[in-house]
């Protein structure tokens, strides 16, 4: 090593330790989250774990392959003198309970900023019950019982689309399926399980169908735990509904859908509202016979055809964990880049002063790595661009067909009778 | 509209049969020791399992390897009675409900540990899909079970009515004391009737695997069915519960088809009420 060399390292090595000592001296940005890492749904809480991670390193330390993305250039928050972000991690091990008492030890012991939680929907509704008492904003990515924004709530802010807005999307799809593929839909059916979230949708289901002039032939609710869904299949084939519109969790889901095949019942479509049907195990169980079932779901991957953002971040999360986003991580991420936003424009870490910002929060779709048209936050805290996709399977695989202008593949309609499939 | 109601009647008679079954093996524990037995549920999902797995692992068909099901869960429902049963006959009832009670949460338990709470089915059995008869559809797999479940049950039948063995069941049933004065042992009894109730439910899961998803819980979908059914025909009645078992399929489906499907649960259960209010012995059982 000739003296030259040396003498560059030692200069590099002192501006290292420099900017480190000054990092030290940095504002540190403290943000509470909330997630379910032991417990029933562990696994899920620790997908969105990784996911925060990984958007907090981003910020803190840059990445270089995501140059679209917001505060992509890393060294922190541009407008607090690049302060980090510093997560503060909390398990409400699936338990609304634990929710509540671990969101108030975050927010008086651990001196947190704001708060981003809590996926499950009951411990959201509680722990967010505790953030406004204490005048914390309140970040969740992933909730989706509609509910949660309809408390009037001054310190909750939702990301993620609800449970109405996605039958909502059930309507607008029908309506865009006739101006734009020429293909007519008039004879629906609701077919859901008989819970708390069932029974909601069919409400929604019957009141939106009154109101856009569709003709509802049917509303059948079900028990997601019976031994036979012969006599719903049997109504269903009586009332020969063109869309059968279905909620239902997995092993109901794979019942409907042998029953169906046995009785012989062939809507023009099945449109089905996520959970069952995107249970990695719905294709594995039923192999052949899920094709052509159109879904709701909030993410895919193969949306990054349109938005190379998705690819890029996706693959800096795959880089880490091993594994590609879900409708989940994607929003958890999602989540922390909105709150992030609000911190940095707010350029204080003043509870009141984020929650203006948030309030006039206006990201472009093209800034996220979702299939949104952006985020902005109605006065109920409500992300009124939220929306969901819609895939279809085909060849078992999930293909986003809906919005037309993200879709990676044709839609299938109708779906070929079940004694006409190979 | 009469084939639709003749597809439904046919739908709720081929799924009544299942019950029966599965209630044979429960009024038959039932009637030769007064024992309630809540962990039958689950001998039904150790049946389902045992027939996943071979056919998973040796791909072998439910169809084949139902004999080895009904051998395994008989030896099952032998050893719990050994271990467990056996060591509270003469304890109070509520102790007796406690630990069959015990046995279905454990059982449960076991099953999520060693096999995962994921769902699994019988993607490709010998008897699959179904056909048109005369307009009416027919799923083969359930058709195979309903034949199945017949024959369990005539098998099961002639057994008790046919044999020694049978007739020092059925004495042990009608007086235990008795029956060891004339030399009868009831231990063996015992064991003997948990062993054939454990082997109707494992054959019931067995044909219920080819078209029943499979999960630790399963058995919770049908015990509730089940207890209806064995009240319903009669306590220790096997002649009953086959006629129960037909009787609350068909009133299930088809009440279910006729007055909404959000009530045909209930439609069973007010039934269930009003058997035990007018009949509380059942059909076909003793006063």
């Amino acid at each position: 090593m000739s003296i030259k060399t040396m003498f560059t390292r030692l200069v590099q090595a002192g501006a290292a330790m420099a900017i480190s000592v000054s990092a030290y001296a940095q504002q540190e940005i403290r943000i509470g989250v909330i997630y379910p890492l032991t417990g029933a749904a562990a696994s899920s809480g620790a997908e969105m774990k990784s996911a925060l991670e990984l958007a907090a390193d981003i910020i803190n330390n840059g990445a270089k392959s995501v140059p679209a993305l917001p505060f992509s250039a890393g060294g922190g928050v541009p407008n607090l003198k690049g302060a980090k972000i510093k997560l503060v991690f909390a398990d409400h091990q699936g338990n609304p309970q634990v929710g509540a008492t671990e969101t108030e030890r975050l927010i008086t012991q651990e001196k947190v900023v704001a708060i981003v939680g809590a996926y499950s929907s009951n411990v959201t509704a509680t722990s967010s019950q505790v953030a406004e008492r204490y005048k914390i904003p309140y970040i969740n990515p992933e909730s989706s019982s509609a509910s949660l924004t309809q408390r009037n709530f001054k310190w909750f802010f939702r990301t993620t689309a609800h449970d109405d807005l996605f039958v909502h999307n059930f309507f607008d799809f029908f309506k865009e399926l006739e101006a734009k593929k020429g293909i007519k839909v008039k004879k629906l059916a609701a077919f859901n399980e008989n819970t708390l979230w069932g029974n909601e949708t069919t409400k929604l289901e019957v009141k939106l169908a009154g109101e856009k002039g569709y003709d509802l032939a049917k509303a059948i609710s079900y028990p997601a735990k019976g031994t036979q869904l012969t006599s719903e299949v049997q109504l269903l084939k009586a009332a020969a509904p063109q869309v059968v519109m279905q909620s239902s969790y997995l092993g109901d889901a794979i019942m409907a859908m042998k029953t169906y095949k046995e009785l012989g019942f062939s809507p023009d479509m099945i449109l089905a509202n996520n959970a069952g049907f995107t249970d990695t195990e719905f294709i594995r169980t039923l192999g052949k016979d899920a094709d052509y079932v159109i879904t709701r779901d909030v993410w895919a991957l193969d949306l990054a055809k349109n938005n190379p953002l998705i690819k890029q971040v996706n693959d800096l999360f795959f880089e880490r964990n091993k594994i590609n986003f879900t409708g989940n991580s994607s929003r958890t991420f999602t989540g922390l880049m909105t709150l992030v936003d609000a911190i940095n424009r707010a350029g204080s870490t003043e509870p009141e002063a984020i929650r203006k910002a948030l309030t006039e929060t206006d990201i472009p779709g093209q800034k996220i790595i979702m299939p949104w048209k952006g985020i902005k936050f109605d006065d109920k805290g409500q992300n009124i661009y939220g929306s969901g996709i819609l895939v279809q399977i085909i060849d078992g695989k999930y293909n986003t067909i809906w919005p037309f202008d993200l879709a990676t593949r044709d839609v299938v309609w109708p779906m070929p009778k079940w004694d006409q499939r190979k | 509209m009469s084939e639709i109601l003749i597809q439904t009647l046919v739908s709720g008679l081929l799924i009544g049969l299942i019950y029966a079954l599965v209630a044979i093996g429960l009024t038959m524990i039932f009637g030769v020791m007064d024992i309630i037995n809540f962990s039958h549920g689950e001998f039904l999902m150790f049946g389902m399992y045992s027939s996943f797995w071979m056919y998973s692992l040796y791909a072998l068909d439910p169809m084949f390897t139902l004999p080895l099901t009904a051998l395994f869960l008989f030896a099952l429902g032998v050893v719990i009675y050994k271990l467990v049963i056996s060591k509270i006959t003469n304890a109070p009832m509520v102790s007796q409900i406690f630990t069959t009670f015990g046995l279905m949460l454990l059982f449960r338990g076991i099953a999520q540990f060693l096999w995962k709470p994921d769902f699994r089915t019988i993607e490709k059995s010998m008897v699959s899909g179904s056909f048109s008869l005369a307009g009416i559809q027919v799923g083969a797999p359930q058709l195979t079970a309903g034949i199945g479940a017949i024959l369990v049950t005539v098998g099961v039948y002639l057994f008790i009515t046919k044999t020694r063995l049978g007739a020092a069941l059925e004495a042990t049933a009608a007086d235990k004391e008795a029956a060891r004065l004339m030399g009868i042992d009831s231990q063996k009894m015992f064991a003997l009737a948990w062993g054939i109730g454990a082997a109707c439910a494992g054959v019931a899961g067995g044909l219920l695997s080819t078209f029943f998803p499979i999960f630790p819980d399963v058995g919770a979908n049908f015990i509730l069915i089940a207890f209806v059914v064995v009240n319903l025909g009669g306590f220790g009645s096997i002649v009953g519960a086959l006629i129960a078992g037909i009787l609350v399929g068909v009133i299930e489906v088809m009440g279910g088809f006729l007055l909404g499907p959000q009530y045909k649960l209930a439609i069973v259960l007010v039934l269930f009420l009003a058997v035990l209010m007018f009949r509380p012995q059942g059909l076909m059982g003793k006063a």
